[in-house]
């Protein structure tokens, strides 16, 4: 009888971790962020990504995810971490993903990693979310009574069940304006929000209920949600670049995004 | 179907739905499956475009997406300048529901154009159990269901897939079938609709399949009349117009080295049930195992050469990005070079984190070699062995020859070469089964469960039985068979239960899955079903079927209901077309349409099998002359070629490919 296979040690070392920011844009928006990874993962073997791989019967590439946009949302600003057995140089690396993943998945820019966890570096969220169909007054009559009341309690349904949290809370920053969508053009209410990161996570859709808690206001048509930046939140109130540490010649300062 | 004068249409004509879409796809779940933009994909020019073909596979994306026929007569087409194609798949009914509340009509997932607004809709039904989905597609299409009431704006609707060697349950919402491989045929369809259509469209529709009919290789349902007998049987299928073939012949690809497709395989970004870069590597079968209709079909054996395969494997791979490498054929240890494939490949990605798998159930220790091969220093894969019936009575009546001693053997090679679980493929319902053939299974199970303890002087391996209803199919041996009643196949699922349980010790160490009866039968009576059975398949579909391949969506009572409501005006019902053994003389719905198997040849062979008698391979033994050559002018196609696997690059390694010019 044959013995039993032990994984053998037979992976290369990291020698370059690199941390991308990448977008979700327009149809491809519906990704989910499995069907992201799965893609992201497929992207670095078309692209030739000299990747690394983790020890073991199953080895898997070293990726790390440090957030999720929900299904349905767009973003500009998402990001992740890799490592690699060889070291390549990080524009070359954004040409390469970003050629071999769908349009509408887009690689944006790519830094060499300095140390530091990159999930501490984010704690704050920039949120565009287009209303279509809504009238603006009433939009800045609602965000009027959200800002002016301190707690607003929301219900979502999770995998866990309904949980009901304070969605008032984490929402650093809140306002309306009247702008053209960016889906057909038309001028529509348009929020723009700052949330911090909390758990549960306050997402776009949350803060909506709250505005549908605190003055009814109704969506007559799904929202438009796009993360524009992410961060971590400065004292003012400003999101400061998670890659930011990372970048050559980058003092320790927090200049704004 | 755009029947202006000349080939352009105006962009109204095919607005895409993306706007209404978008607004549903939040409130639906993974709505990723209805947006397209899969690497792969290919969007062209609509105006341009002097046909266009949308192709629906009749199933959910994830099953629908990886089909492979799809894949290759998309980019075919597509590789034409002037022709566009475009994917539909079935939706769920989250989003059917919100389509017809919102008006958006059934789309392609590329540009998410109408349906209705292509020249032709290809479906590709590998199994009867899309009929009620081609139904909701062409409804939400806005395409008449009865293809007589279809206009000169609606598409043609063609049937393709192995279910099309039956079409006659559909033959009043198709316009046409296709039988046999698509590659050369969809070219020849759009050539007629090209110049159809070029010609500005003279005589409509019905010159347009008059056309089509006359290639003798489509068959369009509305040109035969069909008349019956006092008994309900058929009396004959006769063309009601002269310029009409009697019958139409299936279509074959020859050297399938000349059609190395897929080239650029579709990767999906919704989740699927493949996710690999797969790649036939031989076409046909000629084994003979009596239920296998696939085999019957697609007969003769095409082989592709192992340099063909090896460079597709590698420009797949490294289009895709996909890890995983399926080897696909009816059965694959038969191709004569498989050994080199094996371990060609396996030497080109070894250490690269490429897994390949060979979807082989033949019962032998070759079969093993070849996986383990294949599983040199990866993991090891499953292993399946598909004696299908439990004893050697019923393997003969089947023609699947294989001896006890030998699965015994087999079966512990694979033991004791370090498999610890093992999985063991049955069928249940086949003609001439008693009980005592299934119960059979369960000795079967121990004897292999005891001979590999006795190898391996472990307790810890184990085996699991898995048992698939047998369902009678066309233009093979066994369609004249009868079939069993749920009933008789439920009790023997049981019996049999009962028996791998009677030794507690063995039967721990067995898993046991099967399906039960009941969608066999219904499967049973699309299979095999005249064009009486469509009334059946609207009235199932009126009253909410879809989705009736998915255990959660299937309703039997809802089968068995409309059966029963719609059937005795014919003066037929569901026993006459499952449960009723056929005589020689019959005429069959499908007589009319050639596989190329001769009918006096099928019966013999059926015969044969009620006797007894086993039928060796054509490949390894003279031909036996089941028709198929001669009579569709093919020839069996095996190697060794003598060629070898041109040395592989494979896609790992240091080099990032960075575009010269950054798009
Ligand atoms: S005609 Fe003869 S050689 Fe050809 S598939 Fe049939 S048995 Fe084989």
């Amino acid at each position: 009888m044959t013995p039993k296979r032990q994984p053998e040690a037979n992976q290369e070392p990291v020698v370059q971790r690199i941390r991308i920011r990448y977008a979700k844009r327009g149809p491809l928006r519906f990704t989910s962020h499995r069907d992201f990874a799965r893609a992201f993962e497929r992207a670095v073997q078309r692209a030739g990504v000299p990747i690394a791989y983790s020890q073991g019967f199953t080895p898997h590439p070293r990726i790390s995810y440090a957030s999720a946009a929900p299904t349905g949302t767009g973003s500009e600003a998402e990001y992740l971490e890799v490592g690699l057995r060889a070291v390549v140089d990080p524009d070359d690396l954004v040409k390469a993903l970003d050629a071999a993943l769908s349009p509408g998945l887009d690689v944006l820019e790519a830094v060499e990693a300095r140390g530091g966890a990159l999930a501490e570096r984010i704690d704050a969220s920039h949120w565009r979310i287009e209303l279509p169909g809504t009238d603006p007054e009433a939009v800045d009559r609602a965000v009027a009574a959200f800002e002016a009341t301190a707690e607003v309690p929301v219900s979502r349904l999770t995998k866990q069940g309904t949980r009901t949290f304070d969605a008032r809370g984490p929402v650093v920053r809140i306002s309306a304006a009247a702008a053209p969508s960016e889906g057909d053009g038309r001028t529509c209410a348009i929020l723009d929000l700052v949330v911090r990161q909390v758990t549960p996570t306050v997402r776009p859709d949350d803060v909506l209920s709250g505005l549908r808690v605190v003055a009814d206001l109704e969506l007559p048509v799904p929202p438009r949600a796009i993360r524009l930046a992410q961060g971590s939140l400065t004292a003012q109130g400003e999101l400061v670049d998670p890659l930011f540490a990372d970048r050559d010649g980058a003092a320790s300062g927090a200049p704004p995004v | 179907m755009s029947v202006a004068s000349d080939a352009g249409t105006s962009p109204s004509t095919a607005p895409t739905v993306w706007p209404q879409l978008e607004r549903l796809l939040p409130l639906i779940s993974k709505p990723i499956q209805y947006v397209g933009g899969e690497l792969g994909a290919t969007v062209k020019d609509w105006d341009t475009a002097s046909v266009r073909w949308a192709l629906m596979y009749p199933d959910a994306y994830e099953v629908g997406l990886p089909n492979q026929g799809v894949q290759i007569l998309y980019e075919v087409l597509n590789e034409l300048p002037d022709v566009l194609a475009e994917r539909t798949y079935a939706v769920w009914p989250d989003l059917e529901k919100l389509m017809r509340e919102h008006g958006v009509p059934q789309f392609t997932v590329d540009s998410h154009r109408p349906v209705g607004a292509f020249d032709l809709l290809g479906v590709s039904f590998s199994t009867e159990l899309g009929y009620t989905n081609l139904l909701t597609a062409l409804h939400l299409a806005g395409i008449p269901l009865s293809a007589v009431d279809r206009g000169a704006g609606d598409p043609v609707v063609v049937a393709g897939g192995h279910a099309a060697f039956n079409p006659e349950p559909i033959a009043e919402f198709i316009d046409a079938a296709v039988l046999g491989d698509g590659e050369e045929a969809v070219l020849e369809i759009t050539e007629i609709v090209r110049r159809w259509k070029a010609e500005g469209s003279p005589g409509g529709r019905d010159e347009l399949l008059l056309r089509l009919a006359r290639t003798e290789s489509v068959y369009v349902p509305r040109f035969y009349d069909v008349d019956y007998l006092p008994d309900g049987r058929i009396q004959r299928v006769v063309p009601n117009r002269p310029d009409v073939p009697f019958r139409v012949h299936k279509r074959t690809t020859m050297d399938l080295d000349a059609w190395p497709y897929p080239k650029k395989p579709l990767v999906p970004l919704a989740e699927t049930v493949h996710e690999r870069y797969a790649v036939e590597i031989f076409r046909g079968c000629t084994r003979g195992c009596r239920f296998c209709q696939a085999g019957m079909i697609t007969r003769p054996v095409r082989e592709r050469s192992i340099t063909t395969v090896g460079q597709m494997v590698a420009e797949g791979l490294e289009f895709s990005g996909f890890r995983e490498v399926g080897l696909l054929s009816l059965s694959s240890a038969d191709h004569s070079e498989i050994g080199d494939i094996c371990s060609g490949l396996a030497t080109a990605y070894e250490g690269s984190n490429v897994s390949l798998s060979l979807p082989s159930t033949r019962v032998d220790a070759f079969n093993i070699t070849l996986a383990e091969e294949l599983s040199r220093g990866g993991r090891r894969t499953g292993l399946t062995f598909a004696p299908e019936g439990g004893s050697e009575r019923i393997r003969r009546v089947i023609n699947k020859m294989v001896s006890e001693e030998d699965l015994i053997r087999t079966v512990v090679t694979a033991y004791t070469h370090g498999w610890r679980q093992v999985k063991l493929y049955f069928m249940c319902g086949l003609p001439t089964e008693t009980d005592d053939d299934v119960v059979q299974i369960a000795r079967l199970a121990h004897e292999v469960i005891k001979a590999g303890r006795q190898a391996t002087g472990s307790k810890d391996i184990r085996c699991t039985v898995s048992i698939g209803g047998f369902v009678p199919k066309p233009h093979t041996p066994f369609q004249w068979a009868p079939m069993s009643s749920p009933e008789v196949i439920d009790n023997r699922l049981r019996l049999l239960k009962q028996a791998i349980n009677s030794d507690r010790s063995l039967g721990r160490a067995i898993g046991y899955r099967y399906h039960d009866g009941q969608p066999s039968l219904i499967e049973g009576l699309l299979a095999r079903g005249d064009r009486r059975v469509g009334a059946v398949i609207r009235r199932v579909w009126e009253q909410g079927g879809r989705f009736d391949g998915w255990s959660e969506h299937f309703s039997y009572q809802r089968w068995i209901d409309a059966a029963t409501e719609v059937l005795p005006a014919f003066g037929v019902d569901l026993d006459w077309y499952t449960t009723r053994e056929r005589e020689e003389l019959e005429v069959l719905p499908w007589d009319h349409l050639d596989s190329g198997l001769d009918k006096d040849w099928l019966w013999k062979d059926w015969q044969d099998a009620l006797s007894e008698y086993e039928q060796d391979d054509c490949r390894w033994t003279p031909c036996f002359d089941c028709g198929v050559c001669p009579s569709m002018d093919t020839e069996i196609q095996i190697g060794p070629s003598g060629r070898t696997m041109l040395p592989l690059t494979p896609v790992s390694g240091n080099g990032l490919r960075v575009p010269a010019e950054a798009r």
